[in-house]
């Protein structure tokens, strides 16, 4: 009888909980580092075009990200044309070359032409801003380019 | 001397875990991992001046128009978006003259082979934005499923595996070579020559 009720008590250890805030905090620290904090504020709105032949831009490729549209309301002293940001600027179409110059500059020679300019532009932007956007972009030899947009059906959007 | 040490007591660490499974919730919930995804293109390279358009026969463009009311028009007649994807493939595949991987009908009107055929994009300057990544998406779409094609036929996977393969294999760099060539080659069957002219006012 003796025996058995000491058995019992041994029976059921508690398990230590002491490492588990270890544990979480690893946990913690690994999703703090991980994820990706946006740079820029974006300033115009932002409705991107569906499309599903998409490619994935990597964490690690060099982008340059250039943002067209209306100014969103709280920043409506730009007013409410259609307009680009650069950085966490209001542009105008003449500031590219400038723009791409300085990003140029913060990396290497060598990957200069791998540099993707992502053109994170709102679908109801008309074609004429595109245009000269991307006629900027030839005339500073930055020819990679991503048109960003949502994945998704476009047909049935129409 | 024997009261003090009694009165020390331990810090009840039970709740540290709590503690911080509420601040691994939060960070879980606030932090967007969005990855940018799109359309890529490769813009052509600046003209020197004084170079002459190549002279292009008439049955080897594909010409789409897209008008200021996003309506589309192709080779002059109009048409749903999406119809295009289809036509687009009928028109690469068509193969009339020399080309023996392709599956087309051969119509006398349309390319005379992939490597002649040019799809060419007039806009507007007033049509939209949705509609243009509409079209380029279209366009994008016909010549993956044509690259497909070839390469289950050469070498019995998708082109898009290709491209994962490519993607993932940064650690085996003659892996990767070899899976670059194989895209090469598929992709030189059906070139992509996608134009885009200057818009109309």
């Amino acid at each position: 009888m003796k025996l058995l009720k000491r058995n019992k008590k041994d029976g059921s250890p508690t398990i230590s909980t002491a490492s588990l805030p270890d544990i979480v905090f690893m946990l913690l620290f690994f999703f703090m580092v991980s994820t990706v904090t946006r740079k820029d504020t974006i300033m115009v709105s932002n409705n991107l075009p569906k499309a599903d032949q998409i490619e994935v831009l990597g964490k690690r490729d060099p982008i340059m990200y250039i943002y067209v549209g209306v100014p969103s309301s709280r920043y409506n002293y730009a007013g409410s044309q259609t307009t680009i940001q650069l950085n966490d600027r209001f542009s105008k179409i003449e500031d590219i070359p400038a723009f791409i110059m300085s990003e140029r500059s913060k990396k290497d020679e060598q990957l200069h032409n791998q540099m993707i300019t992502a053109l994170k532009i709102v679908e109801q932007t008309k074609m004429g801003i595109v245009t000269e956007v991307k006629k900027q972009l030839r005339e500073m030899n930055a020819l990679k380019i991503n048109y960003i947009t949502k994945k998704g059906n476009m047909i049935s959007s129409f | 001397m024997l009261r003090k040490k009694r009165n020390a007591p331990e810090v009840n660490a039970g709740s540290m875990a709590d503690i911080a499974f509420l601040l691994l919730i939060f960070f879980l919930v606030t932090t967007t991992t969005k990855i940018d995804q799109g359309i890529s293109r490769v813009l052509p390279p600046k003209l020197e001046a004084n170079t002459k358009p190549p002279k292009i026969e008439r049955r080897n463009i594909f010409k789409v128009e897209i008008n200021q009311n996003d309506e589309l028009l192709v080779q002059e007649q109009p048409m749903e978006l999406k119809e295009l994807r289809k036509k687009a493939i009928q028109f690469l595949d068509n193969g009339a003259i020399n080309c023996l991987y392709c599956q087309g009908e051969k119509a006398p009107a349309s390319s005379e082979n992939p490597e002649k055929a040019v799809i060419s994009i007039v806009n507007h300057w007033q049509t939209s934005y949705k509609m243009y990544t509409a079209i380029q998406n279209e366009l994008v779409a016909a010549y993956t499923f044509l690259w497909n094609r070839e390469a289950k036929i050469l070498y019995n996977t998708s082109y898009q595996e290709l491209a994962n393969q490519y993607d993932k294999k940064k650690a085996m760099p003659e892996l990767r070579l070899n899976l670059k060539k194989k895209m090469e080659t598929v992709r030189e069957r059906f070139p992509e020559r996608i134009s885009e002219a200057e818009p109309k006012r």
